[in-house]
């Protein structure tokens, strides 16, 4: 069965280069069919490994050489697969809920003269993503790393008759190129060091290598970390992923809350051991993972966009698992990883059904009353929405995010600040989730319903909203229960945190305070959306500059334009005419100007000639008689 | 017969030349530069014998001979030449003739 | 006898396409088309019967022309030539094509020069006579010369001169260099020869050597081109018919690269050596430099040139960092640059034949009216921003890698070259094909000529990009002997061809 590895990722591949090849000649039904069904295949393929996987007694690791990709030099990485419980963690989650999101966009775009078009960057993303998860190499890694980019641009301007869509395209490019430079850099140091590119040798060879807290692994670990703020859209490359909401809905869900921007959080784990090796970049990763969530949450709370509150919502979660990698607590970076790609796929894939139904209105002030009209995707919602905000026992999002407060608490590398950040947080999530829920589905009807989703779009969200429900009961911590399904599985790849001594007996309260936030958040919300609907009005036009500020995303792209946009353009536009070339001109006009002296006594003129001779004559007659 | 001192000759040949220099110099009209042209070299003849007969030589006069063959071959070139300018240009206006402007 | 086979055919398959455009047009264009393919053939024939050497010389061949000066007709092949020999038939037999409708004057005269200018890539990729070099390099100029100034664009007498003289000025410089070289060489040893293997061991006083490099290092900079001496190429290659843009960009200035590993590299290790720092630095800052030109052009064509400048930047990075990685990372710069940026002149040259511009800012939404060429344009703009699965990554990847163990600074700023690069390849694509189209232009996608051309230069682009090693491993030797050439043991290392003649083995028969 672990051979069929390959497939997993060629077949979406060969998806889609069917698509681009012969997209527009097929029959339209057949393309949903390739795109979906590559996926599909995928997932059965995954779902197949998997349970050969789990069976096994020790836990395998499965590797698969396809093709020496390039050997130059002690240089070698091949094209070759890497499967163990983390990847195959990441290829669950990219092909299921991949799989689901196509199966909903072969109705959502069905009216899209660009269907075909649509399916085949869709399923090139997810064999490139899959590659990311798989390679076995850092440079297959950042091969899929960049795969995904492309995609992410593709289809983050997947309309490009819009200005403003090809603008935010650009712009997520750009800024995860950034990113990427940084991670590149990073290779070109780790090859140096180990000779290798090969993440298994490094992993082994790394501690022999440095000594802990080694300034090379540092530097190493901050480079990576470039990469991965970058892809996971974390402070300070955040500010990307809002403007990539002009993609459509099933590409928000995809690449921008469920897969890609989670790369970053991969990547790290992947590469865990340096970063260990090197506790001030671990702790790096913590600081800007606590101060992300906090501001993309104060955002969140101010966005009239829906999908740009779960943009924001997004880079505030991914905040969370960056502060759980920050604290050593692996497995529970990737437990929410997991559990958040079901909740938020759910949540964007509703709001691309709800802004349909509503005829591409994307204001939540302008939507109301859509509990009647919209009853599966209000449902489907609210457990999605529930689940972001953690509402306790019921919802996954609570045992997951459970975990990282607790191990921000008490962990050995947590601190009293990174569970402060987190407790806030989870307030504020609370908040912004349920004024949405409030704004879009109560209150009175603004906008006509005009069209209601059919069950290609309902299923999906009706399977992820099983899962954001049950997939939390794997996880279940010490106080009541506990069960450890997921952190078991990822246990002897990922190590377990260590614990601040002596500090289990909190447990309790720090869940219920958590508990309590969440809920006190609910019906803050509540009160200020539904019983007091023009409080917040009031509160706005009080403090207008603060309520802009955090509009837009605390001007982070105001402040990039002036420092690096702004220089960048000026600069190429004086030089449009590249001054290098001046010296040379100026010796062609030299030149030149010389010649027409020269061709100026040239007059054409009879006696000008004469006297020019005449005068010569004397000249020289002059100088004779002289000398 | 009293010899005429050879610098009466010369300087003679001197005006005679500056004469034709300096109305070849003035004169647009391309036939009276032509004219000029061929007395400075009568200037030139006058010189030479001048000088032939001050030294008592023959070659003075020789050469003159030689600058007579010169200024006919000279005068006939000139004027078919002139005549074509004439044809081409409608003028005998050397200042307007100045197709080789650089 | 294939060596020089290629080069004589060349010039006879450009005389014979000149008659022949007497009597038809469409011959002529079949004629070029065939010389070129049955050259391409040739080549690929010894690369796939790799013949098997103990040198890395692969073919030699060699008769006296003028034994007086020490002056002799001698080629040769190593498996960078042979690389590059494979380049310049596959570009050259897609110039022809892309030629077919867009010369309609003078067809005969076109594909004599374009031929020529083939021939004269040719005999510089193969000569191993500093002499016979010479002769080539400028039998490649005066060709190109005629192409652009006769069937260029408006400014096109501008653009030809500016290119004449740059390269004409700097090929003065080389062949003071030759001949300095020719001397000091024969007053030592009492042997006049242009012979390059026998030049190789000639044991000059630093000080001539280091301007004897520089004489050499000017014409191949300004050929490359370097950035203070890049000028000619924007006029050059914006103006010049799209044929000419191709080989300009695809192998005239691969030719300044290979003049830098073959010569500049073996012939003077220590002086090179010595300049390093400030050919990578020079290299590194054309990278930048480039790229934000490129961002502010309006002229499609002239866009890409920048393109250019700034990933020959990578060339000169990687020639002077001395290592393996870094130095194949050029060769394979040199092919996938040629292909990539190649190909994007293509797509300027196909979209001036349908608008008659090349002026970004009247073009947009071309998307959705030509698909196929959009996805063209992505691909290629996607290469040269350097996405992993194209073969231009892997040349910059190596390079990089290959860079930074020779220079950490440098290296970090031509990476950041990535990010600017993103910034203009992206402008492309939003430019040109994104956007909404003007509603009054009526565009038609490629037709099957163009489809052709352009599919096989996707395919190629990406078999370079993932299955990058058979490359790799023919450039191999070549390029381990010229960097341990730039080591110490250099008579060893880079040693010539053992004569006499190398065989390629095969089951039939043999052939020199």
């Amino acid at each position: 069965m672990s051979d069929l590895l390959w497939l997993i990722p060629v077949l979406p591949f060969a998806g889609s280069l069917i698509l681009i090849v012969a997209g527009t000649r097929l029959p339209k039904p057949l393309v949903p069919v390739i795109g979906a069904g590559s996926v599909g295949l995928s997932a059965l393929i995954t779902l197949l490994i998997g349970i050969d996987f789990i069976s096994q007694e020790t836990s395998p690791v499965i590797n698969q050489v396809l093709w020496q990709w390039i050997d130059v030099a002690g240089f070698s990485p091949a094209f070759a697969f890497h499967l163990d419980s983390l990847s195959l963690a990441f290829i669950f989650v990219i092909t299921f809920v991949g799989f689901l999101i196509h199966v909903y966009s072969a109705e959502f775009m069905s009216d899209d003269e660009g269907y075909a078009r649509f399916f085949a960057f869709l399923n090139l993303f997810v064999g490139s993503m899959l590659i990311l998860v798989l390679a076995d190499n850092l440079l297959l890694l950042y091969f899929g790393w960049e795969g995904v980019g492309l995609c992410s641009y593709l289809l983050i301007g997947f309309w490009y008759q819009e200005e403003k869509n090809g603008y935010a395209a650009r712009k997520a490019f750009i800024i995860t190129r950034v990113g990427d430079t940084a991670m590149a850099i990073g290779l070109f140091m780790i090859f140096k060091t180990f000779g290798n590119v090969n993440i298994m040798e490094i992993q082994n060879q790394a501690p022999n290598v440095w000594a802990m807290g080694s300034q090379e692994a540092t530097l190493i670990a901050l480079l990576l970390l470039g990469g991965a703020v970058g892809k996971s859209a974390q402070l300070p490359l955040q500010s990307w992923l809002p403007d990539a909401m002009a993609g459509p809905s099933p590409v928000s869900a995809l690449i921008h809350a469920a897969t890609m921007v989670t790369a970053g959080v991969y990547l790290i784990a992947r590469t865990h051991v340096i970063f260990e090796l090197a506790p001030t970049a671990q702790f790096v990763v913590g600081v800007i993972g606590a101060v992300t969530l906090l501001i993309a949450g104060f955002s969140a709370l101010t966005q009239y966009d829906l999908k740009r509150v779960l943009a924001y919502s997004t880079i505030s979660q991914i905040g969370y698992m960056f502060l759980a990698l920050g604290v050593g607590a692996w497995s529970s970076a990737i437990f929410h990883f997991m559990i958040h790609a079901f909740f938020k796929a759910l949540l964007f894939l509703a709001a691309g059904a709800v802004i349909m139904a509503l005829h591409h209105e994307h204001d939540m002030f302008k939507m109301g009353g859509l509990r009647k009209k919209l009853p599966v995707i209000y449902w489907t919602f609210l457990i999605g929405a529930a689940s972001l905000a953690a509402l306790p026992l019921i919802t996954a999002g609570f045992y997951s995010k459970d975990q990282i407060l607790w191990l921000a608490w008490a962990g050995e590398k947590g601190n009293i600040w990174f569970f402060l950040a987190a407790l806030v947080g989870a307030f504020i999530t609370a908040i912004y989730t349920f004024r949405m829920v409030f704004l879009t589905f109560f209150g009175a009807e603004k906008t006509h319903v005009s069209h209601v989703p059919g069950s290609l779009i309902n299923i999906p969200l009706i399977i992820l909203a099983a899962l954001s429900t049950i997939a939390g009961f794997i996880e279940v911590p010490h106080s009541f229960g506990h069960l450890q399904l997921f952190t078991d599985f990822l246990n002897p790849l990922l190590p377990a945190t260590t614990m601040q001594p002596g500090i289990e007996s909190t447990e309790w309260m720090i869940q219920l305070l958590a508990a309590v936030l969440s809920i006190g958040g609910a019906l803050l919300a509540y009160y200020f959306y539904v019983m007091r609907p023009t409080l917040h009005t009031q509160i706005k036009s009080a403090v207008p500059q603060v309520h802009n500020f955090f509009q837009l995303g605390w001007r982070f792209d105001s402040l990039y334009d002036w420092v690096f946009v702004k220089p960048f353009v000026y600069l190429s536009n004086i030089n449009k005419n590249d001054f290098v070339d001046w010296p040379y001109n100026s010796l062609v006009n030299v030149t030149g100007f010389i010649s027409r002296m020269f061709a100026f006594t040239q007059s054409g003129i009879l006696r000008w000639y004469l006297i020019g001779i005449v005068l010569g004559a004397i000249l020289i007659l002059t100088l004779g008689l002289l000398i | 017969m009293t010899a005429i001192p050879a610098e009466y000759g010369l300087v003679l040949a001197s005006v005679l030349f500056m004469l034709g220099l300096i109305s070849l110099l003035i004169r647009r009209n391309i036939v009276f530069m032509l004219i000029s042209v061929e007395i400075m070299l009568n200037a030139a003849g006058l010189a030479f014998i001048v000088a032939g007969s001050r030294w008592g030589q023959a070659d003075g006069q020789v050469m003159f001979l030689f600058i007579l063959t010169m200024a006919a071959a000279e005068v006939s070139v000139g004027l078919a030449l002139i005549l074509q300018i004439y044809h081409q240009l409608k003028t005998l206006n050397s200042d307007e003739a100045s197709k080789m402007k650089g | 006898m294939i060596l020089p086979g290629f080069i004589v055919l060349l010039m006879m398959g450009g005389i014979l396409a000149w008659i022949a455009s007497q009597k038809s047009l469409v011959l002529t264009r079949w004629i070029s088309l065939l010389t070129v393919a049955l050259n391409f053939l040739g080549a690929l024939v010894v690369w796939l019967r790799q013949p098997e050497t103990s040198s890395s010389w692969l073919l030699d061949y060699s008769i006296p022309w003028i034994p007086q000066f020490g002056i002799s007709f001698h080629l040769a092949l190593d498996g960078l030539s042979l690389l590059m020999l494979l380049l310049t038939f596959f570009l050259g037999s897609i110039s022809v094509l892309i030629s077919w409708k867009e010369i309609q004057n003078r067809v005969g005269l076109y594909h004599f020069c374009l031929l020529w200018v083939l021939a004269g890539i040719t005999g510089v990729f193969l000569a191993m006579d500093l002499f016979l070099f010479f002769f080539f390099w400028e039998v490649m100029l005066i060709p190109m010369f005629f192409l652009i100034i006769i069937w260029g664009h408006e400014n096109s007498r501008y653009a030809a001169f500016k290119f004449f003289i740059f390269t004409q000025a700097s090929g003065l410089l080389m062949l003071v260099a030759i001949l300095g070289l020719y001397f000091v060489n024969g007053n030592q040893t009492g042997i006049y020869t242009f012979d390059y293997f026998q030049l190789l061991s000639a044991n000059l006083p630093s000080d001539i050597a280091m301007w004897l490099m520089l004489g050499f290092l000017a014409a191949f900079a300004v050929k490359l081109p370097v950035v203070p001496f890049h000028t000619w190429l924007p006029d050059a290659h914006s103006q010049a018919p799209t044929a000419g843009s191709l080989i300009l960009a695809g192998l005239l200035l691969k030719t300044g690269a290979y003049g830098l590993l073959r010569f500049v590299v073996p012939l003077f290790r220590d002086q090179a050596i010595a300049i390093a720092p400030w050919a990578m630095a020079i290299g590194v800052f054309g990278i930048i430099y480039g790229a934000i030109l490129a961002f502010s052009q309006t002229d499609l064509k002239r866009l890409v040139a920048y393109t250019s400048v700034s990933h020959m930047g990578f060339i000169m990075l990687g020639v002077f960092s001395f290592n393996e990685l870094a130095t194949q990372g050029v060769v394979m710069q040199m092919i996938t640059h040629g292909i990539s940026t190649g190909a994007l002149f293509i797509l300027a040259g196909f979209i001036y034949e349908r608008i008659h511009t090349r002026d970004i800012t009247r073009m947009g939404g071309f998307w959705k009216s030509m698909p196929f060429l959009g996805t063209c344009g992505l691909v290629f703009a996607m290469a040269s921003l350097g996405l992993p699965g194209l073969g231009n990554f892997v040349a910059e990847f190596l390079t990089l890698v290959g860079a930074w163990q020779a220079t950490h600074t440098l290296t970090i700023i031509a990476t950041l070259g990535l990010v600017a690069a993103t910034i203009y390849s992206l402008r492309i694509l939003q430019k040109v094909f994104y956007g909404t189209q003007a509603p009054s232009t009526v565009l038609v996608d490629l037709s099957f000529r163009e489809r052709l051309v352009m599919i096989v230069l996707v395919v190629s682009i990406l078999w370079l990009g993932l299955f990058p090693q058979p490359m790799l491993n023919t450039s191999q030797p070549a390029v381990k002997a010229i960097i341990e050439a730039s080591d110490h043991s250099r008579a060893s290392a880079y040693k010539p061809p053992t004569q006499p003649k190398l065989v390629i083995k095969r089951k039939g028969g043999s052939y020199e």
